[in-house]
């Protein structure tokens, strides 16, 4: 479970995150969603401490993370974000094995694992293990990031728009073989995105930010019926005007 | 091309002890720096600023800046060290600059990645940021190798030997022989150092382990035959050759290599050259007893040692006061007084001196402002120049600097007017040229005299002694011919030293020394009669 109290970041004078308050259970995902700025992704970095808050806390199953090292805590929280950051120099074998690594795993032990979370993100392990990061795909290098995030069988993940820069179809797909991942190994995860489809795809809970504070938490049934605010709600809207254009399209006698 | 040949494995030996020491060091010192700038970035520029000011420095002065630098420590301030620090403060830039600009550079995506999968700041250094920064360090490194085996050829003039004593004493003898092989082994030295850094940094790029076991296999061969006569030197410490100073002109190349083979015989003693050593180098290194031995000139000790703005009232008050000063200061011993002057003299085409009716200084007075005089780095700033443009009021339209082996040819050519020529130069004679008589005697004494260090004189008296009978056994007309056969035959000093040595003892046996004894007084007398050694009969001009 994941705790984050008062949660608050200022840079200077702006106000990043304002006293946020929220709680992810255990297995749940929770989505952050927000326009740009909204203090989504600093939310986000400030539970494995990549941004360190100026007050409020964060905690994990009840412990406060600013008393952890910051890299012994990351190694337990799996990390995927847009730009993915496959280190470049490294194998996609190398990359998935980092933090196994690093937790100085037994080369066996990463050598089973590496295969199985190739298959797991469905790529074929021995087509994929000794090639380079620059020799994939940009969907390929989605999923090597994903694989290197759950590596070490974390049970907590974050994931910062992982699949931002994916074209529609790959990203669909892969969408879909991440919902498959998390039911199969029950993982409490923090998803940020701005995509409303996604969110709602994805998401059991959505979390609305706006200018770095809190506007609604809730289930995407509740968020659709009962928007808080205007703010809210035109974010909810979204998906139908989308849906209504579509519509339009299909039947002939409207004119566009 | 034999006899240089055979020089090539000590200089290249001293060459590759400078370069790899200097940038294993440089290496040591600007990788760690440069990774500490870009983790306090406050520190970056200060730090790439006192680099890039200290590449500012022209490589030659900042080798001659730490000889002084060094003594005033109490170091060993000529030789090995001086020169490794010239040459691992001139490494420094590139490195540091381009580890900084390396590390900075990586995607700021990827040092994300790094702190998100849960590595320490150790661990994102090492796995991480430098391998990425890699190939800008090695790119580095790699200019840094290459000047610094240029610049290596520099640390002659600070007393250690490398490749650089084939090119400075060779365009100072004019022997391109030698000119040809100290560049082109220099060259072939940065080719090979370079290739070597390159392939290792191809072999971590493409993973293959034979090529980088490979190079660093040669390096490794290399360092080892560089250090191996240190070592052996540490393990057998035999008795310390007596080694002898030479500033970078003919005639000290010759004197150099003779007062060698007088130790060598009278005593037994192996003795070393360090040729080429910087004019003020040549007396900070005997009188820290860097140096044992060598030849230096009373004028040119009573302005710059003694640093007396008032030329000498005569020849046996200079030699007497120097003597004096340099004992009771440094411990220095004035062993030995040769029987010759090499004075700055002003001279000029005789052709022209005959059409302009001049023979005097004082016949320049009118011509002067039309004319151009040429003269060596150091005359224009030396006191004796201030004393004779004050004596004579001297005014040239212009004054040019430039390396005393050229001016000769400069003045016969009419590049140049008039030439502070030494006055001991064979090629006043061989290009007839023509000595101005310094008849107000603005220019002070310059007699030739053997200097020892407080070492020697305490602890080899045989020695001192060899040196002593010396005293008064070359002539002017003796030297200039000796330096004649260097720079207008092409012979090495070591040939023609070891012809003036046999001619020494030719003379020693016929006459006796007494002949030479003789000989001196009847030249100092001479001198003190108001005729100056270097234009008195025996000189140039009796020539013509």
């Amino acid at each position: 479970m994941i705790e984050l109290r008062s949660l608050t970041k200022r840079y200077g004078d702006a106000l990043a995150v304002a006293e946020l308050n929220l709680t992810v259970a255990d297995g749940e995902l929770l989505v952050l969603l927000g326009g740009s700025g909204c203090g989504k992704t600093t939310t986000l970095k400030m539970v494995n401490r990549l941004v360190e808050p100026t007050s409020g806390e964060v905690l994990i199953d009840g412990k406060d993370v600013a008393g952890l090292a910051p890299h012994e805590l990351r190694r337990r929280i799996g990390y995927a974000f847009q730009r993915v950051g496959l280190f470049p120099h490294m194998t996609v074998a190398e990359n998935v094995a980092v933090t196994p690594s690093l937790l100085g795993w037994d080369a066996a032990r990463i050598r089973r694992r590496v295969d199985e979370l190739l298959e797991l993100v469905e790529l074929d392990p021995a087509l994929m293990r000794e090639r380079h990061p620059d020799e994939l795909s940009g969907g390929q290098q989605q999923r090597v990031g994903v694989a290197r995030a759950l590596a070490a069988e974390p049970r907590l993940m974050l994931l910062d728009e992982p699949f931002g820069a994916l074209d529609p179809l790959t990203r669909d797909r892969v969408q879909q073989s991440f919902r498959r991942i998390r039911d199969k190994l029950g993982l409490t995860a923090i998803f940020v995105t701005h995509d409303m489809g996604e969110a709602l795809v994805l998401g059991d809970r959505i979390a609305v930010m706006h200018g770095g504070r809190l506007l609604q938490v809730g289930t995407p049934r509740e968020l659709l019926s009962v928007p808080a605010d205007d703010i809210v709600r035109q974010l909810m809207d979204t998906p139908r005007r989308q849906a209504a254009i579509v519509d339009a399209l299909l039947d002939p006698g409207t004119p566009r | 091309m034999s006899e240089q040949l055979a020089l090539l494995p000590e200089y290249l030996t001293g060459h590759l002890q400078l370069t790899l020491a200097a940038l294993v060091l440089a290496i040591a010192i600007s990788l760690p720096l440069g990774i500490l700038a870009v983790r306090v970035r406050r520190l970056e520029q200060p730090l790439l600023g006192i680099a890039a000011v200290i590449q500012t420095i022209p490589s030659l002065a900042l080798l001659a800046v730490t000889v002084p630098l060094l003594a005033a420590l109490n170091l060993r301030s000529i030789g090995f060290l001086p020169a490794l620090i010239g040459l691992t403060l001139y490494g420094l830039l590139p490195i540091l600059r381009n580890t900084v600009t390396g590390i900075a550079g990586v995607d700021p995506a990827l040092k994300e990645a790094a702190r998100g999968v849960g590595m320490t700041p150790g661990q994102q250094l090492a796995r991480v940021e430098l391998p990425l920064a890699m190939p800008v360090v090695v790119a580095g490194i790699r200019t840094a190798t290459v000047w610094t085996v240029g610049v290596a050829t520099l640390s002659t003039p600070v007393g250690a030997p490398s490749l650089g004593n084939f090119i400075f004493s060779g365009l100072q003898t004019r022997n391109f022989t030698a000119v040809f092989v100290g560049s082109g082994a220099a060259a072939l030295l940065a080719l090979l150092l370079d290739g070597l850094v390159h392939a290792i940094e191809i072999g971590i790029a493409r993973r293959r382990r034979w090529l980088v076991a490979a190079s660093l296999g040669t390096l490794g061969l290399l360092g080892v035959y560089a250090a191996a006569p240190v070592v052996a030197a540490l393990l057998h410490p035999g008795t310390r050759p007596v080694t002898i100073g030479a500033k970078t002109f003919s005639e000290q190349y010759i004197l150099s290599e003779l007062l060698a083979l007088l130790i060598q015989r009278s005593t037994g003693l192996p003795t070393e050259v360090r040729a080429s050593l910087g004019s003020t180098v040549a007396y900070d290194a005997l009188a820290s007893g860097d140096i044992d031995v060598y030849v230096d000139y009373s004028g040119t000790l009573w302005a710059t040692i003694l640093r007396r703005a008032e030329p000498p009232p005569d020849r046996a008050t200079a030699l007497a006061e120097v003597a004096r000063f340099l004992r009771e200061r440094d411990g220095v011993e004035l062993v030995a007084d040769l029987g010759f002057e090499n004075a700055y003299a002003l001279a000029l085409p005789a052709r022209v001196a005959d059409q302009l009716g001049v023979s005097r200084i004082g016949d320049l007075v009118p011509h002067a402002p039309r004319m151009t005089i040429g003269g060596d780095y150091e005359f224009f700033s030396r006191p004796e120049w201030r004393a004779i443009r004050a004596t004579y009021g001297l005014r040239f339209a212009g004054e040019r600097s430039m390396d005393s082996s050229l001016m000769y040819q400069a003045a016969a050519l009419g590049d140049v007017d008039v030439i502070s020529a030494f006055s001991t130069d064979g090629r006043i004679a061989a290009l007839d040229l023509r000595v101005l008589e310094d008849d107000r005697g603005a220019i002070p004494p310059y007699d030739a005299v053997v200097l020892a260090s407080a070492r020697l004189a305490r602890e080899q008296p045989d020695v001192i002694a060899a040196l002593r009978r010396l005293a008064g056994t070359i002539d002017a007309a003796r030297m200039r011919a000796a330096n004649l056969e260097v720079d207008e035959k092409g012979r090495t000093p070591a040939d023609v030293a070891r012809e003036l040595a046999t001619a020494l003892d030719a003379a020693a046996t016929t006459a006796g020394l007494g002949v030479a004894e003789i000989k001196k007084d009847v030249e100092l007398k001479l001198h003190l009669a108001g005729i100056r050694g270097m234009v008195s009969p025996d000189s140039v001009n009796a020539k013509k």
